[in-house]
């Protein structure tokens, strides 16, 4: 069967998978970004608890396996009463896992805004609370936003693993496909090719756009 | 002394403006200051000079409370800085108690510190706003009165990074002053400068000493504003004042050898 065929008969599956990855890639992200700057302060923050609290997400998801995490979100933590449906349990593991990893991002660029910076708005008698959110986290967001490009691609590819929990994904329709017709290189090749051009037609432009946005809020452009 | 010995306030008539008493700073097994007594009266200009590593950017950044103290105690305004009351004593000041004293005293650093992502009216009008509580409209005045006044209302729509060294330090001076304090501090505020521009930022820092009762406390390398526009000056050595006095006495006949050896170097420099 010619690519071209293949395409004709099953494009409406591969359509479907690649709106499911796309809803999972949205929602998983909005989960890492919070997981991250939650975590990120709370690692800088002053009060034990809330340094530990945060300590043990990023060393809990950045050190154990994204598959597990997965299965453990989807099959274990029923058994202690939190039961979460596929979807749900599929962007909340890659989230949380992207999220751990972006924690160190935010807290480095946190770090890496000049310490006069802090000194000026602690000058001007801001409280911690608002130095953080009116001058420092507006520039730390300029510093972290090619890292967390990044980072984004590899969430994207990362949401294929919700194909294991039968999240109907791009991935879960091309082994569908392959199961049904034998047309692995198709089918694969397919899904391989489509991942790419979200990551490098989707992605990597809108960040290199909203870099250029506050760079010149910044006024550096 | 025990601090909680100390007054919980000055006495009426023995209130100057700030008041350091006996006053530690030790970086580890370093001493930077070493039971510093300073007083600065209302309205006062005074003038921090010494080699460096003498311990004059600290006073400044003790006065901000920037740097804790590791004795005695500093007093604004007759009340205590550094601590606060609780149960009749005195014990060391919590963040609150920091904040709501600081913002009193205003303060213009070496490398401006500008935030470069607000434009130059909005570096002015965020303490206002954000911690002052002011309404926008009062602030966008206020503000645009400073900018005129440090010559920069027609640059007052741009970020820090389109402006020269010299026209950001004139923004941070109006930044700081859109608080209203009672106390300005300049910590070496020309350091950074091209020689072409020290002259637009002392020009301003002329006319505040003229036109406004503000209390000032300035850290500087130039001998010859210093002379010019303060009212008194202290020769920091080693932690402590080595000699002060009236510009004319301390620069024109200066008594200790110390400072001797510290003017003619600085001559030699320039």
């Amino acid at each position: 069967m010619s690519i071209w065929e293949f395409l004709q008969t099953y494009g409406a599956r591969i359509i479907d998978g690649t709106l499911v990855t796309a809803a999972q890639f949205v929602l998983a992200t909005l989960v890492a970004v919070t997981a991250a700057l939650a975590a990120a302060l709370g690692k800088l923050s002053r009060n034990l608890a809330v340094r530990g609290l945060a300590v043990t997400y990023i060393e809990l998801f950045r050190g154990t396996s994204l598959l597990v995490q997965l299965y453990w979100i989807f099959f274990v933590l029923p058994l202690f009463g939190i039961t979460l449906d596929k979807f749900t349990a599929g962007f909340l593991s890659v989230g949380l896992n992207i999220g751990a990893y972006g924690a160190e991002i935010v807290r480095g660029a946190i770090q890496a805004v000049p310490k006069g910076q802090w000194e000026a708005a602690y000058a001007l008698s801001m409280s911690p609370a608002r130095r953080m959110r009116r001058i420092i986290l507006p520039q730390a967001l300029v510093l972290m936003l090619p890292p967390w490009g990044n980072l984004l691609i590899e969430l994207l590819k990362g949401t294929a693993l919700v194909s294991l929990i039968s999240v109907a994904d791009l991935m879960f329709q091309a082994k569908q496909i392959n199961a049904s017709t034998f047309l692995s290189a198709q089918a694969f090749g397919t899904a391989l090719v489509v991942y790419y051009l979200l990551a490098r037609f989707l992605i990597t432009p809108a960040m290199r756009r909203l870099e250029r946005v506050m760079a010149q809020r910044l006024g550096r452009a | 002394m025990d601090h909680g010995d100390y007054p919980l306030e000055l006495p009426e008539g023995d209130r100057p403006m700030v008041r350091f008493m006996n006053v530690t700073k030790r970086y580890g097994s370093l001493t930077v200051l070493d039971n510093l007594c300073l007083d600065v009266a209302e309205g006062e200009m005074v003038t921090v000079i010494g080699p460096s590593g003498s311990g004059k950017t600290t006073v400044l950044r003790m006065l901000m409370t920037l740097e804790t103290i590791n004795g005695g105690i500093i007093y604004v305004d007759g009340k205590p800085l550094t601590h606060m009351e609780r149960n009749g004593r005195l014990v060391p000041a919590d963040e609150r108690h920091l904040r709501k004293m600081r913002s009193s005293i205003g303060m213009c650093f070496q490398h401006f510190n500008l935030f470069p992502h607000m434009t130059a009216l909005q570096n002015c009008m965020e303490g206002p706003v954000q911690v002052l509580g002011l309404p926008k409209a009062e602030a966008r005045a206020r503000s645009e009165e400073l900018l005129e006044m440090v010559g920069m209302i027609e640059k007052k729509d741009q970020h820090p990074s389109r402006l020269s060294g010299g026209q950001q330090q004139r923004v941070a001076i109006a930044r700081a002053l859109a608080m209203r304090p009672k106390v300005m501090l300049f910590d070496e505020v020309t350091s950074a400068l091209d020689p072409e521009v020290i002259g637009e930022v002392t020009n301003v820092i002329r006319r505040l000493v003229g036109e406004h009762n503000l209390t000032m406390l300035m850290v500087t390398h130039q001998m010859g504003f210093a002379r010019d526009i303060s009212d008194r000056v202290c020769f920091f050595y080693r932690g402590k004042i080595e000699e002060q006095g009236p510009p004319d006495q301390l620069f024109g006949n200066p008594q200790r050898e110390r400072t001797q050896q510290f003017l003619s170097a600085v001559k030699e420099a320039d």
